[in-house]
């Protein structure tokens, strides 16, 4: 990957999180009370990437991103009024930008018209915002950060660059003019700042444009702009990429425009130029008072004004572009502390992009490690007392460092659900408009954090049951309104870590289920028998089976057969469980319990003859030891046990994986009940089950191949491999195979019911619900 | 776990030619004895060489797949050389030796004997395997043969011994050979 690549992928990572940053302020913005801060940041996101897109000449890119800007720069001046319909067209630009760095990355053609409409809405907003903002210079709306680029704007460019020719030419003929206004006495009511403005030469290399700060200035208040030219080489040794000018301003303004507000206009170069700012002082030793444009490459400044969303279009290595345009972040966080520029409160990280891959490495050889010690330690318990004192206490530090090594290992690859959460916003203002209904998301617990993994995996689930407690759950307003509760529903969505698990819950307090219709369409489709006596939580938990669909229409939304039961498939997938609880009237509540992390399973541990196999916990109902009495034979040979009401068939492991010297006397050895992930159980014949552990998932796939009824292998305490068993797929053998011990040859198996290991050959299967 | 013997890392050696060099050129061979035969293997494929730690089986398949063993933290399959050419199950002894070799991406160990030699070979040494009933003799697993001081060593091609390890071929075996 050459370094032009590689920035690319910095800006392609960066803008997806600044989208993010995007749409979830704009998700929060609504009519009445504005947060400037929030609408701040939205504009310094769309910015960055604007500014980004431009050093890599994404022209479209840049183009759209303008218009987006130059709407937000509206609402910031509070010349545009937040509305509903400027919230959703905010949105939807947010989502044709997103396209937009998509084909960017994927280096394809943005088809014809992608943005036409999305600009042609942004545009209307502006076009009743009616005249631009410098027009009431002196009551400015809002603080503005700065570096901002203002819409076009004759006026001002009357200002900086209107008499610039005279001035070259008055600065050719060496007449040194006097000052346009000396330091005259200060009108009542305002307050002169004299600002001296040194950038380094090397400014313009880092993306920025001075005109733009000086513009900035000039909204503050009445603003005198000297430029110094008192560095600018001769025309053959000018270097056309340098900066060479420098800038006198004085600024008669408003007593409420403050330092901080001067300062903020040079925010993102503070580290870059000397600026010293007083009041009410004189000017320095002017030099000839000439106005000339910035250093550009040709004298055509009019040429660069119309577009100054491209401020990389001067001949600027890429590489020295991307780490100013890039990063405005960074500079609004160094000089914070100095400005106390309030506007720019973004959250303080100090955070490192790390491939996930080198995490991987890591987690790995911590688990070896945590092997090993357990080796050594076991290695050592049969030493004589007393003699390896100091050995043994090395060993038991050595334990305690390894078992928090593990940890904090573990909690690099961790992420706030947050990440999840904030999605839902989105979807939750898509339902609610589709659906008519008025709908109120509340989210707690975001910060709980758990698995990058498992965070990944939870969108589709989510997402689906979101909708679901919209569409189903939630009543209409009029109907809210007639029994009482208030017009917009509540959907609750939270996260917890309970006992070593994440529980996720999404509770609405809509209408619940309506047991009497689940029932009714369940036996139409024949999921039940009719006549079936089933109790509430029972009829509950149909909605989970496959083909199973309330709503009366086929909605947008849902209604296609696809519902839950994709949801539970996906959960337990990842190792969970779903439950629901729902009041008739009072609304339903979804519960989901997830593992921390995919890479670790929580397993028993069972025995068959030498061999040992790790059962996920998840599929295990119960273990028991049946009576004679219990075991059937069916006339194929095949076992059954009646266990708790239930005839469930047996498979004896042994038989079917061909182990010599086990127990194949069910009433002699154990029983584990196991259930599949669609509701249907098997009892395993075992010799014993030896106890519960978390273990580390390992592929079984990478350097051999699949095996029938096995889902991956892990490492034991011992350091023994020990396979994870995959019931769905024992299920399966032992149909083909009625356990006699060779299933090969058989109907392709079900694909395991365990999530491979987080190596890079992982490819896991994901349903989109 | 005092047994680990690693010869690592072979890989860093200098003085290796790539395979399918010119005439006359030598590769080195690790060599390993199976009962009273020798076998050689390109020692570019060799990772290491271990002492022999217990397996875990692996259900339904044929028995010159002895199992899998954890190789500090992944997981490979140990193939029994012996049972492999026919000659049944070894039995193991805690003087067997495992050589785990690289074949493509893949990591996978074979169940020797003990290791006899590393032999500088040349390309025109190498004679060609005599002509046998394939039914007889895979032949497709020998890239050639190569006389070393009045012993014979039966080289073997890596890729191909383990080439097929997919369903139906271990099917097909597991059918052949009586268990």
């Amino acid at each position: 990957m050459d370094d032009l690549s590689r920035f690319k992928q910095t800006y392609f990572d960066e803008s997806a999180e600044l989208l993010a940053v995007a749409e979830a302020g704009l998700l929060r913005l609504a009519p009445g009370e504005i947060d400037m801060d929030e609408v701040n940041a939205i504009f310094r996101a769309v910015h960055s990437i604007k500014g980004g897109g431009g050093a890599f000449g994404f022209s479209d890119l840049v183009a759209f991103a303008h218009e987006f800007e130059t709407v937000m720069d509206g609402v910031r001046n509070a010349e545009i009024p937040v509305t509903t319909e400027l919230v959703d067209t905010l949105i939807r630009a947010n989502d044709v930008l997103a396209r937009l760095l998509s084909h960017a990355a994927d280096e394809t053609d943005v088809p014809a018209g992608t943005t036409d409409d999305t600009v042609a809405a942004l545009r209307r907003f502006l076009d009743k915002a009616g005249e631009p903002p410098d027009e009431a210079p002196a009551a400015p709306p809002a603080p503005r950060p700065a570096a901002a680029l203002y819409p076009d704007d004759e006026d001002d460019e009357a200002g900086i660059f209107g008499d610039a020719l005279a001035a070259i030419l008055a600065a050719r003929d060496d007449q040194p003019a006097p000052a346009a206004s000396g330091p005259g006495p200060v009108p009542e009511g305002k307050v002169r700042w004299t600002i001296v403005f040194r950038p380094k030469a090397e400014l313009l290399l880092s993306g920025n444009e001075p005109t733009y700060m000086l513009r900035a200035l000039r909204r503050l208040g009445e603003a005198e702009v000297v430029c110094h030219l008192d560095k600018l080489p001769s025309l053959r040794d000018l270097d056309a990429e340098l900066l060479h000018l420098s800038w006198t301003v004085t600024l008669l303004a408003d007593p409420q425009v403050d330092r901080a507000r001067i300062d903020d206009v040079f925010e993102f170069v503070a580290d870059d130029c000397d600026i010293r700012i007083s009041a009410e002082a004189p000017p320095p030793a002017i030099i000839p008072p000439t106005i000339i444009p910035p250093a550009e490459p040709e004298p055509v400044p009019a040429a660069n004004l119309p577009q100054p969303a491209a401020p990389a279009a001067a001949p600027v290595t890429p590489a020295a572009t991307t780490s100013g345009a890039a990063k405005p972040g960074d500079g609004a966080k160094r000089t914070n502390g100095g400005t106390g520029g309030s506007d720019h409160a973004g959250p303080t990280t100090h955070t490192i992009r790390v491939d996930l891959d080198k995490i991987d490495r890591l987690v790995n050889m911590v688990g070896e490690m945590v092997i090993t010690q357990a080796m050594i330690a076991e290695h050592l318990r049969d030493l004589p007392p007393g003699q390896f004192q100091e050995l043994l206490e090395g060993l038991e530090g050595l334990a305690q460092h390894t078992r928090e090594l593990r940890e904090s290992v573990m909690s690099i690859r961790a992420q706030p659900v947050s990440s999840v959460f904030s999605r839902m916003p989105r979807l939750v203002r898509e339902c609610a408009a589709l659906t008519g209904k008025e709908v109120m998301l509340v989210t707690t617990g975001e910060t709980t954090e758990v698995d990058k993994t498992v965070v990944e995996n939870l969108v589709d689930p989510l997402t689906h049951m979101i909708r679901n407690s919209i569409d189903h759950g939630l009543e209409g307003p009029e109907e809210r309104e007639r029994i009482g509760k208030p017009r917009a529903g509540t959907v609750h969505l939270s996260a917890a870590h309970r006992s070593g698990r994440i529980v996720i819950e999404v509770t609405d307090d809509g209408r619940g289920i309506n047991r009497a219709k689940v029932l009714s369409k369940a036996i139409e489709k024949g999921l039940v028998q009719p006549g079936a006596s089933l109790s509430d939580e029972e009829i509950d938990n149909l909605i989970f089976l496959p083909g199973f669909s309330t709503a009366d229409q086929v909605s947008n939304l849902s209604g296609r057969g696809v519902g839950m039961d994709v949801v539970r498939r996906n959960i337990s997938s990842l190792g969970g469980r779903i439950g629901v609880y729902s009041t008739p009237g009072e609304g339903s509540r979804f519960v989901l319990s997830l593992p921390l992390t995919l890479a670790v399973l929580d397993g028993m541990v069972i025995s068959v003859g030498e061999e040992r196999f790790v059962l996920p916990l998840t599929n295990i109902v119960e273990s028991l030891r049946p009576k004679p009495a219990d075991l059937h034979g069916l006339v194929n040979k095949c076992d059954v046990m009646m266990a708790r009401g239930e005839y469930v068939r047996l498979v004896h492991l042994h038989r079917l994986f061909g182990i010599p010297k086990a127990i194949d006397d069910a009433t002699k050895g154990l029983v584990v009940l196991v259930e599949t992930e669609d509701g249907s159980r098997l009892g395993l014949v075992v010799d014993e089950v030896l106890g519960q552990q978390q273990v580390v998932i390992k592929s079984l796939e990478s350097n051999f191949r699949r095996l029938d009824g096995v889902a991956a292998a892990t490492i034991l305490g011992d350091g023994r491999v020990a396979l994870i068993l995959d019931v769905a797929g024992l299920r399966e053998m032992s149909r083909h195979g009625a356990g006699n011990g060779n299933a090969s040859g058989g109907s392709p198996p079900p694909s395991p019911s365990l999530p491979a290991p987080a190596d890079k050959s992982d490819q896991r299967q994901r349903q989109t619900v | 776990m005092s047994s680990s013997t690693a010869i690592a890392p072979i890989s860093s050696r200098t003085d290796l030619q790539p395979s399918g060099a010119a005439n006359g050129s030598e590769e080195q061979y690790v060599t390993f004895t199976v009962g009273s035969e020798e076998y050689g293997v390109n020692i570019l494929a060799v990772r290491e060489i271990r002492g022999w730690t217990p397996e875990s089986r692996l259900p339904n398949l044929p028995d010159y797949v002895r199992g899998v063993i954890n190789l500090r933290g992944i997981i490979i399959p140990i193939f029994d050389l012996r049972a492999r050419f026919g000659g049944g199950l070894t039995q193991v002894t805690k003087r067997h030796v495992v050589v785990v070799m690289q074949v493509g991406e893949r990591t996978r160990g074979i169940l020797v004997d003990a290791i006899s030699d590393i032999l500088a070979i040349g390309h025109d040494a190498i004679k060609p395997p005599p002509d046998v009933d394939s039914g007889l003799i895979d032949a497709e697993y020998l890239s050639g043969l190569y006389t070393a001081e009045n012993r014979m060593v039966t080289l073997l091609n890596v890729g191909k011994l383990f080439a097929g390890e997919h369903v139906d071929q271990d099917a097909t075996r597991a059918a052949l050979e009586p268990t």
